[in-house]
C-alpha cells in the first residue's frame, strides 16, 4: 500500500504543476502586473514610478514564463518559476497586499472547519438514517411522500434557507445570533443555525442518493437471506445493508473530507463566520494573484488526497479491494 | 432557563412519567409531552430569561463600549500608506497628526491637536530673506511647530525595557523571536514622550519609496529635499538585505528641521496653503523610531506582525485586536493627553443637545467593536435588535428607515417609536457623467466652428440627463444636482440663482428648473444632429458609455438609454472588467465614463483640480485626476493663480470664472453631490457627522443601562415555534413507531399456524 500511496503522490506532481500553469496563464491573460499594482496603490495619486516599485518589490517586474536571458536563467528568473517553486514547498509567502498567507491560512481555517465539521457529519448522519428509514417502508405511502419531500427540499435554492432561517430563528424569533462569531466554545451559538440551515438543505440531495443505493443492496439475496432468518428489520438495516451500502457512499463523502476546512463561501458569507471560504474570492476580486494560486495550489493538493483517502478507505471496508 | 417555573414544570413531568403504566406509557408519553412543554414554553415566554440572540461576549455586558461593523477589511493601517476611508476610521482614532478639524463648527475649521498653536508660517525669498505672503519674490514657505510637552505614546512592546534599560524585544534572527507568533504573545509594553524628531521621522518614510506612500509624488513636489531624500534612501537600500531595517533618522532631510524635543519645522517650495489640511492627515502622524525598528526584526513579517497591522500612536484609543477578518477593537489609550469635548459648535448644536458633554475629558468611550459584515441583512437586523449602536441606510432597508414627504427625508415611524435619531451631512463629493474631451465626435476637438458645435451637443445631452431623476429613482433621494464640481460647504460653493449652471438650468419662482428638451433638441440641429441623426449622412448618433457595472439590462442603465433616446441618439452601453476600463480612461479610448471625486480636504482647489489639463488621465499616463482630460488655457491659469491664494472675495470671484468656463464647456453632462445618512439608536450621544474627518470617536458616548434595558426588551426569545417543530416531529414519528411495531409484529401464517 505504501508504494502505492507514494506513486500515487508522484503522479501528483505533474497535475500540480499542470494546475499552477493553467493558473497563471489565465490570471495573466486578463490581468497584468500594471494594473494589479493600481488596484493595490488605489486610485488617487499613484504615479508610473510607484507602479514600477510594487512591481519590483513583488517580483512582477520579470517575464512571465520565458527570460530574453541565456542559460537556465531565461526559465529561472520568471515570474512563473519565482512564484511556484516555493509552492511545492508549502511556503506560499506573502500576499499582494502584504499579509502572510500561511498564517493567515492558519487563523482562518478553524472557524471553516467549525462550521463544515458538524455541518459535514451531522448531515451525512441524518441523511443516512432518513434513508434507511424510507428504505424501510419501501414501496409504501410513506417511501413516495418522503421522496416527494426530497424534491421539495431539492428544488428550494440554499440561499433561500439561509434567508429563512436568518428571519425566522434570529430575526422574529430571537433564537439565535442573526451572524457573527466568537471564538473558543462561544461559538456554539453563532454555528448552531449554519449548522441546522446546512443540514436540512443537504438532506433532499443526500437521501435521495442513499436511498438508491441502500435499495439495491436491500435487494440481494444476502439481506433476504437474513430477513428469512428472522432477523430483525433495524439489525438487517445497521448490520447488513448499511456496512455494504457504504462502498459507493464513501466514493462521494471521503474525497471532500479534506477540502472541508476550505470553508463555505455562501455560509460563511451571510452568517460572518471569519472562515477561508471567502479567502480566494476576495482575492480574485482584488487581483490578488498570491493568494489565488496559493488556493489553487491548495485546493489541487486537498483533492488529490481526497482520492488517496477514498482509495485506502476502500481497502478499509472491503476486504475485497488491495491497492497495488 | 433557570426560572423556577420552568423546574417546576420539569419536575412535574418526571413525576409524571414515573407513574405512568408500562403498556400506556408510549401513547401518554406522546399525548402529554406537548402540553408539557407547551406550559414551560409560556413560563418562558412570560420573560424569565435573557436575550438568547446577542451576538456580544457576556463580558461585555455593561461596559461603556460602541459597536459598529465594517464591510471591507482594511488593506494598510500604516499611516505613510493607507489612503481610504475604510482605513482612516479606524487609524485616524489613534495616530496623532498636528492639526485636526473642530468637531462641531461648520464650515470646517482646523485646530491645533498635539501643537499649542497652529502653525506659524514665514515666507523666504530664494535669497532668504523675509517676505509678506503676497510678495511676488516668495519662494519658501517656513511652517514652525510647537509640540504640546508632555505627550506619551499609548504601551507598547517596541518601547518596553529590562532592567537594564535595554529594549525588552529585539532579536537578532528569525528562530530568537520564533517564540512571538502573534502580536498578543509580546506581554510587556512600555511609553516615552511624544517628541518633534518622530514627526520629522514619519516625514521621512513618506519620502521613502520602498513604502510607496500614495503622497510621496505630490508632496515631493512641495516639500523641500524630498526628492532627494527619496533617492538617497533608495541608494542606501542597495546595501541592505531584503526587509533589513534602515534607520532613517541618520539620512538628513534638507527641507526638515528639529530644533529641540518641543519645535520642529517643514521648509516648503513657494507657497501651498492647502498643505495646512495635510497636516490633519493622518500621513502627517508621528512615528517613533523604535516602532520601525522593532517591527523590522527578523521573522516578524510573515507572522503579520509588520507596523501596517498593528498600529502605534499617542492618539485616543489603540488597537487591541486586529483580525480583519473578523472583528477589530480599539480600547481607550490610557496615557491619553489632556483633551476636552469642546465647548462651543456650529447654530443650533446647544439645542440639538451636542453640547451636554461640554468640557468632558475625552474620550468618552472605554472601547470601540468593528465586526465584519458581509451583507447588508445581518447588519440591518442586528440594529433592529440594538447590537449595533449606529447603522447607514442601504437601499433595502431604506424604506423601513425613512420616509420622504414635502419636509424631505424623516424617520419613519418605526424608527421613531424606537428612539432612532437621524444625522443627515453632504458628503464633501461630486459623481459626475463625464465625457472624454478627447473623444473625435464629442470631445474639444477639431477646428473652432467643429468644438463650437461638439459643445453644443454636450450642452444638449445634458439638458436631455435628467440626474435629479435618477437620484430620486435610483439613491431614495439621497443627493442635490451638482451645478459644478464644488459641493455646498466649501468655499466657492454658491447657492441660488448665482450658483445656476445657465447652460441647463433656468432660474424660475426662485429656483432652478431644468431647460426644455425643444431647447436641447434646438442645440442638437445647430450640433449637427437633427433629431438624433448626421444631418450629412442621416445615419442615426450612436454614443458608447464605458463602465464596469455590467453590459446594459440594468435598470439604471435603461434609464440612461432613455434620457439619450429623448433626443433621438442611441446609447450604447459598453462593460467591461476595471482593468479594461482603467486602459481605456489612460489612453483616452473611453467616450462617456462616470466616476467620481471624494475631497481630500475642504478646499475649492481639491474639486476644481479635477478639470485642471495638465491632471488629465492621458497626458499624466494614468496617473491624473482629470478623467475627462479636459484642457482650457483660460481655466488652467485662473487654477494656478486660484490654488495659491487664501479664501477671499478676489478668489470668490476667479471660482466663479472657472465654473462659468466649466458651465460653458460642459465636460459632465451632469453631476451630484450625495448626502450621507446615519442612524443612531437613542443611546448614542454627541453624534454628529462630519464630511471630511474621521477622528470622531472620542466624542462619541453611549448611555449602556438605557441599551441593555433596549436589548433586552427587543430580543425575547420566542419558543413556540421551537415547540411547533417538536409537536410536528412527533405526529410525524408516532405513525412511524406504530408502522415499524406492526412490521415487527408481523407474523407468517402457514398450514401449521402462526409462525413467529
Amino acid at each position: 500500500m505504501i508504494a502505492y500511496i507514494l506513486r500515487r503522490l508522484a503522479y501528483a506532481f505533474p497535475i500540480l504543476l499542470g494546475v499552477n500553469l493553467l493558473t497563471f496563464a489565465l490570471f495573466f491573460v486578463v490581468n497584468t502586473p500594471d494594473q494589479m499594482a493600481r488596484v493595490q496603490l488605489g486610485d488617487k495619486h499613484v504615479t508610473q514610478e510607484a507602479v514600477e516599485q510594487w512591481k519590483a518589490q513583488r517580483g512582477y517586474d520579470k517575464p512571465l514564463f520565458i527570460n530574453s536571458n541565456e542559460g537556465q536563467s531565461a526559465l529561472t528568473d520568471t515570474i512563473f518559476f519565482e512564484k511556484s517553486l516555493s509552492l511545492f514547498v508549502f511556503d506560499f509567502g506573502k500576499s499582494d497586499e502584504g499579509r502572510a498567507i500561511g498564517a493567515d491560512i492558519q487563523q482562518r481555517m478553524w472557524p471553516s472547519l467549525a462550521l463544515a465539521l458538524p455541518t459535514f457529519i451531522v448531515g451525512i448522519s441524518v441523511n443516512i438514517i432518513f434513508a434507511l428509514f424510507i428504505i424501510m417502508f419501501r414501496a409504501s405511502v410513506f417511501d413516495t411522500a418522503a421522496m416527494v419531500f426530497c424534491v421539495a427540499l431539492m428544488s428550494i435554492s440554499g440561499v433561500f434557507y439561509i434567508f429563512a432561517g436568518q428571519f425566522f430563528f434570529a430575526k422574529m424569533w430571537h433564537l439565535v445570533p442573526i451572524s457573527g462569531y466568537l471564538p473558543g466554545m462561544d461559538a456554539w451559538k453563532f454555528l448552531i443555525l449554519p449548522v441546522v440551515i446546512g443540514v436540512v438543505s443537504g438532506i433532499g440531495g443526500g437521501t435521495r442518493l442513499y436511498r438508491s443505493l441502500f435499495l439495491e443492496e436491500a435487494s440481494k439475496d444476502y439481506v433476504r437471506t437474513a430477513r428469512a432468518k428472522g432477523v430483525s428489520e433495524l439489525t438487517v438495516l445497521f448490520r447488513h445493508i448499511l456496512p455494504n451500502g457504504l462502498i459507493p457512499i464513501l466514493t462521494s463523502v471521503v474525497v471532500v473530507i479534506p477540502s472541508l476546512f476550505m470553508g463555505s463561501l455562501l455560509m460563511e458569507s451571510f452568517f460572518g463566520i471569519p472562515g477561508l471560504g471567502s479567502y480566494t474570492l476576495d482575492a480574485i476580486q482584488a487581483q490578488d494573484f498570491a493568494v489565488v494560486r496559493s488556493m489553487v495550489f491548495l485546493g489541487s493538493v486537498l483533492y488529490i488526497v481526497g482520492l488517496i483517502l477514498t482509495d485506502i478507505s476502500y481497502t478499509l471496508v472491503d476486504p475485497r479491494v488491495r491497492l497495488s | 432557563m433557570d426560572c423556577a417555573v420552568v423546574k417546576k414544570t420539569t419536575t412535574i413531568f418526571r413525576q409524571s412519567l414515573g407513574q405512568l403504566t408500562q403498556r400506556t406509557e408510549a401513547v401518554i408519553r406522546y399525548a402529554a409531552l406537548p402540553v408539557i412543554l407547551l406550559s414551560g414554553a409560556s413560563a418562558l415566554l412570560s420573560g424569565c430569561g435573557e436575550a438568547w440572540n446577542n451576538p456580544h461576549p457576556e463580558s461585555e455586558q455593561g461596559q461603556n463600549i460602541i459597536y459598529s461593523s465594517f464591510s471591507e477589511r482594511p488593506k494598510h493601517l500604516d499611516p505613510a500608506r493607507s489612503y481610504s476611508s475604510d482605513e482612516g476610521r479606524f487609524i485616524d482614532q489613534i495616530y496623532d497628526p498636528p492639526l485636526a478639524y473642530h468637531y462641531l463648527r461648520r464650515p470646517y475649521e482646523l485646530i491645533p491637536n498635539t501643537l499649542t498653536k497652529m502653525p506659524e508660517i514665514r515666507y523666504l525669498a530664494a535669497d532668504g530673506r523675509e517676505v509678506s505672503d503676497s510678495d511676488a519674490d516668495v519662494a519658501f514657505s517656513v511652517y514652525q511647530f510647537e509640540l504640546q510637552p508632555g505627550i506619551q505614546y499609548q504601551p507598547h512592546p517596541a518601547f518596553a525595557v529590562n532592567e537594564q534599560g535595554e529594549y525588552r524585544y529585539r532579536f537578532d534572527n528569525a528562530t530568537d523571536s520564533a517564540a512571538y507568533q502573534s502580536f498578543d504573545d509580546f506581554s510587556e509594553t512600555g511609553s516615552r514622550e511624544l517628541v518633534a524628531a518622530d514627526y520629522v521621522y514619519q516625514i521621512k518614510r513618506l519620502a521613502d519609496p520602498t513604502l510607496l506612500s500614495p503622497v510621496r509624488g505630490l508632496l515631493s513636489e512641495y516639500i523641500v529635499g524630498m526628492s532627494e531624500f527619496s533617492a538617497a534612501v533608495t541608494e542606501q537600500r542597495k546595501n541592505l538585505q531584503a526587509g533589513e531595517w534602515l534607520d532613517l533618522r541618520a539620512l538628513p532631510f534638507a527641507g526638515l528641521e528639529v530644533q529641540d524635543d518641543h519645535h520642529f519645522s517643514i521648509r516648503l517650495k513657494g507657497k501651498y496653503p492647502q498643505f495646512s489640511y495635510w497636516l490633519a492627515f493622518h500621513f502627517f502622524a508621528p512615528m517613533p523610531w523604535e516602532a520601525d525598528e522593532f517591527y523590522h526584526q527578523p521573522g516578524f513579517a510573515d507572522r503579520n506582525i509588520v507596523l501596517d497591522w498593528h498600529p502605534i500612536g499617542s492618539g485616543p484609543f489603540m488597537m487591541t485586536r486586529n483580525d480583519p477578518n473578523e472583528v477589530i477593537i480599539l480600547e481607550r489609550n490610557p496615557n491619553y493627553r489632556n483633551d476636552f469635548y469642546p465647548q462651543d459648535g456650529a447654530d443650533g448644536d446647544r439645542e440639538a443637545g451636542l453640547l451636554q458633554a461640554a468640557g468632558q475629558r475625552l474620550p468618552l468611550l472605554d472601547k470601540a467593536v468593528y465586526r465584519l459584515e458581509k451583507e447588508a441583512i445581518p447588519l440591518w437586523t442586528k440594529f433592529l435588535q440594538g447590537y449595533y449602536d449606529r447603522s447607514g441606510i442601504s437601499s433595502d432597508s431604506f424604506d423601513q428607515a425613512v420616509k420622504i414627504s414635502s419636509d424631505g427625508i424623516g424617520l419613519s415611524d418605526e424608527m421613531r417609536e424606537k428612539g432612532v435619531t437621524l444625522e443627515k451631512e453632504v458628503v464633501l463629493g461630486t459623481y459626475y457623467f463625464g465625457f472624454n474631451m478627447l473623444d473625435p465626435v464629442l470631445g474639444d476637438t477639431g477646428t473652432e466652428e467643429e468644438r463650437e458645435k461638439k459643445r453644443k451637443l454636450r450642452q444638449a445631452i445634458a439638458i436631455a440627463y435628467d440626474q435629479q431623476e435618477a437620484i430620486n429613482i435610483f439613491y431614495n433621494g439621497r443627493g442635490e444636482v451638482a451645478m459644478g464640481p464644488v459641493p455646498p460647504g466649501i468655499f466657492g460653493y454658491q447657492s441660488g440663482e448665482e450658483g445656476i449652471n445657465p447652460s441647463v438650468f433656468e432660474w424660475q419662482q426662485d429656483k432652478a428648473v431644468r431647460r426644455s428638451l425643444d431647447d436641447a433638441k434646438k442645440l442638437l440641429i445647430e450640433a449637427g444632429y437633427p433629431q438624433g441623426r448626421n444631418a450629412e449622412s442621416g445615419e442615426p448618433l450612436v454614443l458608447n458609455l464605458d463602465t464596469t457595472t455590467g453590459g446594459g439590462g440594468s435598470a439604471i442603465q435603461n434609464w440612461m438609454i432613455k434620457q439619450f433616446k429623448k433626443l433621438g441618439i442611441q446609447l450604447n452601453i459598453r462593460g467591461t472588467d476595471y482593468n479594461r476600463f482603467k486602459d481605456k480612461m489612460s489612453t483616452g479610448n473611453a467616450q462617456m465614463f462616470q466616476w467620481g471625486w471624494l475631497a481630500d480636504y475642504p478646499d475649492a482647489e481639491n474639486f476644481l483640480f479635477l478639470l485642471y489639463g495638465p491632471n488629465g488621465q492621458v497626458v499624466s499616463g494614468g496617473s491624473g485626476v482629470n478623467s475627462t482630460n479636459y484642457n482650457n488655457a483660460e481655466y488652467n491659469r485662473l487654477f494656478e493663480s486660484m490654488k495659491l491664494m487664501e479664501n477671499s472675495p478676489e478668489r470668490m470671484e476667479i471660482i466663479r470664472r472657472m465654473l462659468e468656463i466649466v458651465q460653458r464647456d460642459m465636460p459632465w453632462a451632469s453631476a451630484w453631490h450625495p448626502h450621507s445618512y446615519v442612524l443612531n439608536n437613542h443611546w448614542v450621544q454627541n453624534a454628529r457627522a462630519h464630511g471630511i474627518s474621521k477622528s470622531i470617536l472620542k466624542y462619541l458616548d453611549v448611555d449602556e443601562q438605557a441599551r441593555a434595558q433596549a436589548q433586552n426588551q427587543w430580543n425575547q426569545p420566542v419558543l413556540w415555534p421551537l415547540l411547533l417543530v417538536a409537536l410536528l416531529l412527533l405526529v410525524l414519528a408516532v405513525p412511524g413507531v406504530i408502522a415499524f411495531r406492526r412490521r415487527q409484529q408481523r407474523r407468517v401464517i402457514t398450514d401449521q399456524g402462526v409462525q413467529g
